[in-house]
């Protein structure tokens, strides 16, 4: 029998090796999954390579990963953003690497890597720093730059449903980044609200194919994010 | 001797009120952060525009009323925003496909520099040791089929926008299709710079000595 859920997210992060890349969803708050960033933390896997689209806010979830020395390097198109001081400083110390990437082209480069297209051509960045010492072509008289896909170890993302074949469903604009990164990961571990019977979701309607998932965790309250970072919160709490 | 005059021009409602009154009826639009967000507010009557958030959202209407906000419903500025009727989500590499495959018809984006071939400079200063960030900014101009940049026609010293070449490093090549200023509304041609429309108390030749780039009438 088919079936993804796992019993914590303790559980689903063990396996979690030093030095592993992990695909994180959300773009702010929206759609990251507090819940599984602080069960690594916990669990301890270190010199990781995060892919995500900011670098987290406050000192929780993905700024918490970072301030506890985690992550060696951060693939992302925005790395600062408001209550976001835990990278700025590491960054201006040198001592956390930053590949950045604009926001489409990571888009891109994790649906490739997905899709098993090794790298594609792109017009976005030509012309500017971003582009310097990658490969170019032209097609029809315009010039476009090569761009790597990226893919990962693990995939964490946040959803609103699944059920046990990972079929996933989302919650508006935390959508974001997650189908993407659930395609692109060897493993796909993702936090939902709620864990549904087969057939309570409508296959016209599923976003995510449970192909793409391997674990699933319940977290039936899922932080919020700014609440935690207005109330002055650091994990470990 | 004569001191010089500052010349005010329009306000920043009235700059994006002139960029408003441009959007086609029936357009796709994708609004930078900041200044470009009053767009949308200033569409004139009659005309249904749909808005695009890079984040995922295409159909995104006005801020929720207070303590109804959704953390999970926001823009690309990471403000809470509403769903219109209609209104659609998507993930980020559909959102990118809108955007990098010439879907969306126009976008509005602020600057810190525009030169006279059109290149635009609006995610960096360059400085060292700032930390660099640069979103969506590159696919938006890379990918949408009119660029509109709205910004102050100098810098807060004193010193030209519009200029013969970026200093900063670049967003884009040769991207801008025409510029909104407090001073002035400009085209972005192949032959240079031409002056569509200026504000009042605006003189083309005041308007050349707030400007480093070359400007045509």
């Amino acid at each position: 029998m088919i079936n993804k859920l796992v019993s914590s997210a303790k559980e689903a992060v063990s396996d979690i090796f030093d030095g592993a890349t992990i695909m994180i969803s959300g773009f702010g708050e929206a759609g990251s999954p507090i819940e599984l960033i602080h069960a690594l933390i916990d669990q301890g896997a270190k010199e990781l390579t995060i892919v995500s689209n900011n670098t987290g806010s406050g000192e929780v979830g993905l700024a918490a990963l970072i301030a506890h020395k985690r992550v060696n390097k951060m693939i992302c198109s925005f790395p600062r953003t408001a209550n976001s001081t835990v990278f700025p400083e590491l960054f201006q110390k040198g001592e956390i690497e930053l590949e950045l990437v604009p926001q489409g082209t990571l888009a891109e480069r994790i649906r490739a890597g997905g899709a098993g297209i090794p790298a594609f051509f792109t017009p976005t960045s030509v012309g500017t720093p971003l582009a310097q010492d990658k490969e170019s072509r032209e097609f029809d008289n315009s010039t476009y730059v090569m761009e790597k896909a990226i893919k990962a170890d693990f995939a964490f993302v946040k959803a609103k449903s699944a059920d046990r074949y990972g079929n996933l469903i989302y919650n508006k604009t935390a959508r974001n980044f997650g189908p993407i990164m659930c395609t692109a990961a060897k493993t796909t571990i993702v936090q939902v609200q709620n864990f549904v019977e087969l057939g309570d979701l409508d296959p016209e309607c599923i976003v995510t194919p449970g192909i793409f998932v391997q674990r699933v965790v319940l977290v039936k309250n899922p932080a919020d994010e700014s609440r935690l970072i207005a109330e002055n919160r650091r994990y470990p709490w | 001797m004569v001191e010089k005059t500052e010349v005010k021009g329009w306000s920043t409602d009235e700059m994006a009120q002139k960029v408003a009154f441009d959007i086609p009826d029936g357009a796709y639009v994708n609004l930078g952060i900041g200044i470009p967000e009053l767009v949308a507010g200033l569409v004139p009557e009659g005309r249904e525009v749909i808005y695009h958030t890079e984040n995922g959202l295409l159909g995104m209407g006005n801020s929720p009323e207070k303590g109804k906000e959704d953390p999970e419903l926001i823009n690309a500025g990471k403000k809470a925003v509403t769903a219109i009727p209609g209104a659609c989500y998507f993930h980020h590499a559909d959102s990118f496909t809108m955007i990098r495959g010439k879907h969306i018809d126009v976008c509005v984006l602020g600057a810190l520099q525009v030169a006279e071939n059109g290149d635009l400079a609006n995610w960096s200063t360059g400085e060292v040791g700032a930390i660099p960030a640069v979103g969506g900014a590159m696919d938006l101009v890379a990918g949408v089929k009119t660029i509109y940049v709205i910004t102050r026609h100098t810098t807060k010293t004193g010193e030209s926008k519009i200029v013969k070449q970026c200093s900063y490093p670049l967003t884009g090549k040769g991207v801008v299709n025409r510029i909104y200023t407090n001073l002035a509304i400009i085209d972005v041609r192949e032959e240079g710079l031409f002056v569509k429309e200026m504000a009042p108390g605006v003189s083309f030749s005041y308007l050349q000595t707030q400007t480093e780039a070359q400007l045509n009438q």
